[in-house]
C-alpha cells in the first residue's frame, strides 16, 4: 500500500503514459472475476436507479386473484409475474428490483458512517500516538471482541428494531476494522521520508494528517470499503431475517425470506429468489474487493 | 517467554474491564425510563416505579452503580433473568454446552475440509481445480447462511428425508443429569439409537455454521502456502530428492500453517456470531438463541450477561491463540 502516488510516477511504454490510476484500471481489466463484478454491481445499480421504471408492478401492489403464483416457467406460472408472486400476491420481481435500492443504500450509508468514524479514529491514533492511541485501540479491542452481528443485535435491541437503526448497528460493529487498518497504515508512513520532507517544508499537523499521509492509506481502505458493503448486506439481511432489520412490508431481501419462510416447502421460490439475489450481490463485491486488492497492490495479494 | 506470556496476560485486563463497562453502559443508554421499558407498561404509579427503581438499584449515582456491577461481576453474579427468574450465569452455563459442541464440530468441518482444500488448490495453482476452489469458497462466504440451512434443510430433511429439521435429539430421548453435550450423553446412555440420533441433528447445523470457516480456512492456506512454496528452502529439499508428499506436507505446510492458525483463533468470534443465525434456524437450544430471545423479551440482565460472557469467550480464546503463536514462532515471541 506504500504510496501509489510516489512509486508510480508516470511511465512511457510504448508511447502511451500509465498514469497510477490507468495501471490499477489495467491491472483490474486482466482481471476476469472483477469485471464480472463490476457488471452484476452496474446491473443493480441501474435496477436501482430505475426500479419504477423496469419494475413491471409496484412493490406493495397486492392482488387477491394471483396469491402464490410460481414463476412464469412453472405450471401455473403467468408471464405478468414473471418470478411468481407472495402470499399475498405481490409480484417477486419488483419487490427484488425495488430490494436492489435497499441493499445499495445499506452498503453505502454504512460503509461511509464506519468508515468515516474508523479513518478518523485510526488517524488520531496513529498520528497522535501515546494515551490517545491506548485510549483509541482498547476501545477498539472491546468492540471486537463481541461478535459483530450480536453487536448489532444488541444495538438495534436498544434503538429498536428498524432499518435505519440496523444500519447504525451494523457500521459501530464494523468501525473497529477501519481505524485498524488506517492506524497501522499511518504509523507505516509516517517513517517514510516524504512526510519528514513535509514536515521539514513546514507543514502543519492538519496537513501531514489530512493532505500528506491519509491519501497514501488509501489501498487497504479502498479493499475494506469494497468488502464492507458485501458484509454489511449480509448483516443487514440477516438482521432483517431475525425481525429486527427492516420491517414488513419493506421489500428488503432478508425481511422479504423471513416473511415468507412459513412458505419454504409449499413455495420455495418465494425464499430462494431473495437468498439468489443476497447471494449474487453480496459475491460480486466480494469478487471486486478480492480485484482490487490484487490490482492496488501485488503485495496485499491473497 | 514468561515475560511475553505475562505481558499478554496484561494486555487482557483492560479488555475485559471494558467489557464489563460495555454491557454496564448497554443498560444505562436505553431511551426512556427504564422501568417502564422494563415492565412493558405505558404507565406506573409513582409509588410503584420508584419501589422498582430502587429494588433495580437505579436510583443510586451512577458510578456507585458501575461499581456494584463490576463487583458482582467479578464474583460471578450475573443477576438473575427478568424471565425465568433464574441466575443468568446458571443459563449460560446450561446453555453453553449446546453451543461449544455445535462450534466444536463446525470448527472441526472447516478445518478438517479446508485445509487440504487450500494446500489442494496451491499446489494446482492457476488450473481450474485452483479456480474451482477458490470459486466455491469465495460462494461460501457470500452465502446468507440462514438461505443455506433453509436450503439444506429442504434438500436433506425435506426431499431425501434423511435428517431431522430441528433440535438436538430425538423426542424420544431423554437424559437426566447428564453433561448436556449431547454427543456425550447419547454415547453414554444405554439407549439405543441415541448417539445416531445426536448426530444426525448435529449435521446440518454444523455444515451450516462450518461453512464461512471452511472458506476463510481454505482461503488462507492457499495464499499462505502459495507464499511458503516459492521460499529457498523449500526448492533445496526438492533438490535434495525429497518426494512431493514430503516437501508439501512437511516443510511447507508446518510453515504455512503459522498464519492458519491465527485465523482460525479469529474465527471464534465469527462461530459465535453464526451460531445466532444457525441456532435460531435449527431451534438449536444454545446461548446465542438465547441471547436472541432475550433481546426480543427485553430481558436485560440476560443481554447484559450474555453479551459479557460471549466477549470473555473471544477475548481468552483470542488470547490462547495469541500465545499459540508466540510458540509457534519465536519472531513474535521476541518482538516487543
Amino acid at each position: 500500500m506504500t504510496n501509489i502516488a510516489l512509486s508510480a510516477a508516470p511511465t512511457a511504454v510504448q508511447g502511451t503514459v500509465i498514469t497510477p490510476r490507468r495501471e490499477i484500471w489495467l491491472s483490474l481489466k486482466a482481471n476476469r472475476g472483477a469485471m464480472a463484478a463490476l457488471c452484476i454491481i452496474l446491473v443493480v445499480i441501474l435496477s436501482a436507479l430505475s426500479a419504477g421504471v423496469i419494475a413491471p408492478h409496484g412493490p406493495y401492489v397486492t392482488d387477491k386473484e394471483h396469491q402464490l403464483l410460481p414463476p412464469a416457467w412453472q405450471d401455473g406460472g403467468l408471464a405478468a409475474f414473471p418470478l411468481g408472486t407472495d402470499k399475498i400476491g405481490r409480484d417477486l420481481l419488483s419487490r427484488l428490483i425495488y430490494g436492489t435500492r435497499l441493499s445499495l443504500l445499506i452498503g453505502v450509508i454504512v460503509v461511509t458512517l464506519s468508515l468515516t468514524t474508523g479513518v478518523l479514529l485510526g488517524l488520531a491514533a496513529g498520528y497522535v500516538r501515546g494515551w490517545v492511541d491506548i485510549a483509541i485501540m482498547r476501545v477498539m479491542d472491546v468492540t471486537l471482541a463481541v461478535p459483530g452481528i450480536l453487536l448489532a443485535i444488541v444495538i438495534v435491541a436498544i434503538l429498536g428494531p428498524g432499518l435505519t437503526n440496523a444500519m447504525i448497528a451494523i457500521a459501530v460493529a464494523n468501525v473497529p476494522h477501519y481505524a485498524r487498518l488506517t492506524r497501522a497504515a499511518v504509523m507505516n508512513e509516517l517513517t517514510k521520508d516524504y512526510v519528514i520532507a513535509s514536515r521539514v517544508a513546514g507543514a502543519g499537523t492538519l496537513r501531514l494528517m489530512f493532505d500528506t499521509v491519509l491519501p497514501n492509506c488509501f489501498a487497504p481502505l479502498i479493499v475494506q470499503s469494497t468488502l464492507g458493503i458485501s458484509s454489511a448486506i449480509l448483516d443487514a439481511a440477516a438482521l432483517g431475517f431475525l425481525g429486527l432489520g427492516a420491517q414488513a412490508p419493506t421489500p428488503e431481501w432478508g425481511t422479504m425470506m423471513a416473511d415468507a419462510r412459513e412458505f419454504f416447502l409449499s413455495a420455495p421460490w418465494i425464499v430462494n429468489f431473495p437468498g439468489v439475489a443476497i447471494l449474487v450481490t453480496v459475491l460480486a463485491f466480494n469478487l471486486l474487493g478480492d480485484g482490487l486488492r490484487d490490482a492496488l497492490d501485488p503485495k496485499l495479494k491473497r | 517467554m514468561p515475560r511475553f506470556i505475562l505481558s499478554r496476560l496484561l494486555m487482557v485486563i483492560p479488555t475485559f474491564f471494558g467489557i464489563i463497562v460495555l454491557t454496564f453502559a448497554l443498560v444505562h443508554v436505553i431511551p426512556g425510563d427504564p422501568v417502564l421499558m422494563m415492565t412493558g407498561d405505558k404507565y406506573l404509579d409513582p409509588a410503584r416505579h420508584a419501589a422498582i427503581m430502587h429494588s433495580l438499584g437505579l436510583d443510586r449515582p451512577l458510578y456507585v452503580q458501575l461499581a456494584d456491577y463490576i463487583w458482582h461481576v467479578l464474583n460471578g453474579d450475573l443477576g438473575t433473568s427478568t424471565q425465568t427468574k433464574q441466575p443468568v450465569l446458571t443459563e449460560f452455563v446450561t446453555l453453553f454446552p449446546a453451543t461449544l459442541e455445535l462450534s466444536f464440530c463446525a470448527m472441526l468441518f472447516a478445518v478438517a475440509f479446508g485445509l487440504p482444500a487450500g494446500v489442494f488448490a496451491a499446489q494446482r495453482r492457476g488450473t481450474w481445480v485452483d479456480h474451482g476452489i477458490m470459486g466455491a469458497s469465495l460462494t461460501g462466504f457470500s452465502m446468507p447462511i440462514f438461505w443455506w440451512g433453509l436450503l439444506l434443510i429442504v434438500v436433506f430433511s425435506g426431499e431425501l428425508g434423511w435428517t431431522p429439521v430441528s433440535g438436538r435429539i430425538s423426542t424420544d430421548f431423554y437424559f437426566e443429569d447428564g453433561t448436556n453435550f449431547m454427543l456425550i450423553d447419547a454415547w453414554n446412555s444405554e439407549d439405543e439409537g441415541a448417539f445416531t440420533s445426536a448426530l444426525s441433528h448435529l449435521i446440518l447445523p454444523t455444515i451450516v455454521l462450518g461453512t464461512i470457516p471452511l472458506a476463510v480456512i481454505a482461503r488462507m492456506t492457499r495464499s499462505s502456502m502459495l507464499e511458503v512454496l516459492g521460499e529457498d528452502y523449500i526448492r533445496t529439499a526438492r533438490a535434495k530428492g525429497l518426494a512431493n508428499l514430503r516437501v508439501v506436507g512437511v516443510h511447507a505446510l508446518r510453515n504455512a500453517l503459522i498464519p492458519v492458525v491465527t485465523v482460525i483463533g479469529l474465527q471464534v468470534g465469527t462461530l459465535l456470531g453464526g451460531a445466532i443465525l444457525t441456532e435460531t434456524i435449527f431451534a438449536w437450544p444454545g446461548v446465542a438463541r438465547w441471547i436472541v430471545g432475550a433481546v426480543f423479551q427485553r430481558d436485560y440482565p440476560a443481554v447484559q450477561g450474555g453479551v459479557l460472557l460471549v466477549a470473555t469467550l473471544v477475548i481468552l480464546v483470542n488470547l490462547a491463540v495469541d500465545l499459540v503463536y508466540g510458540v509457534l514462532n519465536p519472531r513474535i515471541r521476541h518482538r516487543r
